[in-house]
Order: structure tokens, then sequence, then C-alpha cells
């Protein structure tokens, strides 16, 4: 526990000091939501009713990003052997890193929203809670395979494709539940669905940590 | 050349698929809805299982090699998932044949149909994840791992596709077949089945060969580099 707390501070202390990364990673985000908007054109009809699948779809983009940059810093200087010498247990690195680039991913995700609001005109008719729910738990779907497939990749070639060819075919549910239960707290919710949504998230959860904190040690170590 | 008893399982497979589907094309009786478009039942219906069951012998086969770490696991997880791959593109082509006489378009989002898709994509990463990695033992474990968490998430897909559409609208085929079709219908499979284990097979002992010639050459010590005497002489 000590030792996943000093992971997930040191990441995060990491990206702190690096503040010019993350602020080109929003930017990314940030661009993602305007190409968008373009593609879709000016009808803010159109944009409003996608508002939520346009989030996402710019988490998802950085997120690619993100995860690859978490296990490059490790690898570059063989910090990774130093670790895993210290000794830090796999578990322990794994639920650090993923916990990290969770936070990182819920702040990005908390970002595009008022910038959705602006450029799609997003509205909140739903419950705010539904949405802040859905950001929380989509995010930390994201996280958990997203850092067991970013230590997969960290000492391939071609890791800028592998990560998202692995990656997302996988996250195809997480990224169903969390743009359906997002756009039903944009758009109302007058069937009462996102309670649903959210517990479906909510197992996906438990299944990816579950299975991604067991898998990453043979991982590391490999 | 040796014989080799996979050989029997493939004329076994050829000789079960072409009566099965014999039958089913010229002696079982048109679908009652789709009519003579339904016949590619005989065939899309076995790819999906057996493709199904390619992943799980994959599933396995990932289990194995990441307990054991020993080479024949890894082959047949390559073997596998590459057979796996054909099957389920074969599975998603065929329905696309079907789909647009049937439903009038190519694709639907129907769960099945996107699970599969997610599938294909999902297992077909995992070919190429093996054909970057240079060294023998990382390929084994990350390969490995890749096929468990691949593979454990075809349910999830299947199931939270299902739950996205179903709040649309219901998607429902009734089929009530009847013996004279299920007869060639489960040849049909089994034959698949046997041409599915001889593909397998067959792969799996080009595996064995590749990656154990690999493991024998990264046993020997390395031939010094003339770079590195270069520098001391």
């Amino acid at each position: 526990m000590r030792q996943t707390l000093a992971i997930f501070r040191k990441d995060l202390l990491i990206e702190w000091r690096t503040a010019s990364r993350t602020v080109a990673l929003m930017s990314f985000a940030f661009i993602v939501l305007l190409i968008l908007s373009f593609a879709i054109g000016a009808e803010s009809s159109a944009l409003q009713l996608h508002a939520a699948a346009y989030i996402w779809i710019a988490v998802l983009l950085s997120s690619t990003l993100l995860l690859d940059r978490s296990f490059r810093v490790e690898v570059e200087a063989g910090a990774l052997h130093s670790l895993l010498l210290g000794p830090v247990r796999p578990a322990a690195l794994f639920f650090g890193k993923a916990l990290a680039n969770f936070v990182q991913l819920l702040f990005l995700g908390t970002i595009t929203i008022p910038l959705v609001i602006v450029l799609c005109d997003a509205t909140f008719q739903g419950q705010v809670w539904v949405m802040a729910v859905a950001l929380i738990l989509g995010t930390a779907g994201l996280a958990a395979p997203g850092t067991l497939y970013a230590a997969m990749i960290a000492r391939l070639q071609g890791r800028q494709l592998m990560l998202p060819l692995l990656l997302f075919p996988l996250i195809v549910p997480v990224l169903v539940a969390a743009v359906k239960a997002t756009s039903l707290a944009m758009l109302g919710d007058p069937m009462n669905q996102a309670e649903a949504w959210l517990v479906l998230l909510l197992c996906f959860n438990l299944i990816y940590w579950c299975l991604a904190g067991v898998l990453f040690g043979r991982v590391i170590e490999s | 050349m040796s014989f080799r008893w996979e050989t029997i399982a493939g004329l076994l497979g050829v000789g079960l698929v072409a009566w099965g589907h014999y039958n089913g094309l010229f002696v079982a009786p048109p679908e009652a809805m789709m009519g003579d478009v339904g016949r590619i039942l005989y065939v899309h219906v076995p790819t999906a299982w057996v493709g199904l069951t390619t992943y799980l012998l994959a599933f396995i086969a990932a289990i194995g090699a990441l307990w054991t770490g020993k080479v024949g696991w890894d082959a047949l997880v390559e073997a596998s998932v590459e057979v796996g791959v054909v099957l389920n593109g074969l599975l998603l082509f065929q329905g696309s044949i079907w789909a647009k006489p049937t439903w009038g378009v190519y694709w639907t989002w129907d769960p099945r149909l996107t699970t599969s898709a997610v599938m294909v994509v999902a297992f077909g990463a995992i070919v190429v994840l093996r054909r970057m990695i240079d060294q023998p033992s990382r390929r084994l474990t990350l390969s490995a791992v890749a096929t468990i968490v691949a593979f454990v998430n075809v349910p999830i897909t299947y199931m939270s596709v299902k739950w996205w559409k179903t709040l649309h609208q219901n998607f429902s085929s009734p089929e009530t077949v009847s013996s004279t079709m299920v007869t060639p219908l489960r040849v049909a499979a089994f034959g698949m089945l046997f041409l599915m284990v001889w593909m397998v097979t067959t792969r799996w002992r080009i595996g064995v060969k590749r990656l154990g010639e690999e493991a024998a050459a990264a046993d020997m010590p390395a031939p010094p580099s003339p770079l590195s005497l270069g520098g001391e002489e």
C-alpha cells in the first residue's frame, strides 16, 4: 500500500514537473474536439446530440499518448529495473501507475466538459452526479487495461501503433457504457436508464482492475 | 514426408464439409422465411462455432504458456490465434453476404456482429504483436497475456453491446429448425472442426519448429562483435 502510494505520488510529480507536456496533452484533446466540430459542421443540434461521444473520443485519443508516456519515462533511463530491484512489488507498481493514469485521465475528461459546453452547446438536462460518476468510472475503466498494455508495449518499436490497436477493441464495452451514461446526463434521462449503465461500468471496472492486476506481474517481469 | 494424424483430420474435414454442404444445398428444404439465401447457414454457423472454439483453444494455450513457459504452448497460442482470426474474418465476410439480401444492409449493430468485429481486431492485434517482439520469452508472455485479456473481453463486449441495442430495439430471429436441416448443419460443423484441427496442428508444427530453432539460437553464446574487437586493437 505504501509502495502504491509512493509510485502514485512519483508519477503525478513527474507530470507536475513536466507541465508543458500536460498542457500539450490538453491542447490535443481540445484540437480533437475542434476537429470533430468541424467535421460535423455548424449544425448545433447535431453537435449537442453527440457531445457525450465527443468527450469520450477526445479522452480516448488523448489517453493513448498519456498511457504511452507513463511507461516510457520508466524504460528510457532503465528506471524500471531499478524500481523492480528496489524491491517494489509488481502489484504495487501496477496500482500506483494505474491510479496515477486514472487521475490524469479524469482531469483530462473534466476539462473537456467546459469545452464541449462552449463548442457544442452541451446542456445538462439529466443529473449532474450521473455525469460525474460516468467520468470517474469511465476513465478508471480506461486506466486499468491501458496501464497493462502500456507496460506490455513499452519496449517495442512500433508502440505508438500497437497501443491503440490492442487497447481500443478491449475498451469497447467501457466506451459504450460511458458514452451512454454521459449522454443521458446531458440530454436528460426520462426512463431512468443511467443507473443501469453505471452499474455496468462498475462491473467492467472490477473485471479489468482484477484481471490487469493479476497479469501485470508476468508482463513486467518479462 | 512422414504420415501425420492431422492429415486424417483434414481429409475427414473436407469430406464432412462436402457431404454436409451437398445435403444443405440440394437435399434440405429452403429456409421458410429467407428461402435459398438461408442456406448460408450451413457454412456460416459452423464457422462461428468453430471460430469461437479456436479462440477458446487459444485462451487455454495462453494459460498453459504462462504457466509452463514451454515453446509448445506458445506455438499453440500462435497457431490457434491465427486460425481463429482467419475463421473470424470469414465469418464477417459470410455474414455480410447474407445480411444484404436478408436485412437489406451489409452491416448492422447487432450484438453478435459487433462482438465478432471487435474480436477480429483484438486477436488480429495479437498476431501483429507477436511479429513485433524479437525476444522469445517476452513474446510468449505478452502474447499470452493479450490473448487471455482479449478472450475474457468477448462475453463482456457481447453483453454491453446487447444492452446498448436492446435499449433501442429488439433484435430477434426466430429459428425453428427441422431435422432435415439440423443433420447437414451438424455434419458441416464437425467437418469445419476437423478442418480447424488440421490447420491448427499444421500451423502448430511449423511454430514449434521455428520457435524451437529460435530458442536454440538464443542459447548459443553470441558471436564476438567485430565492432567491440575493433576498439581494442
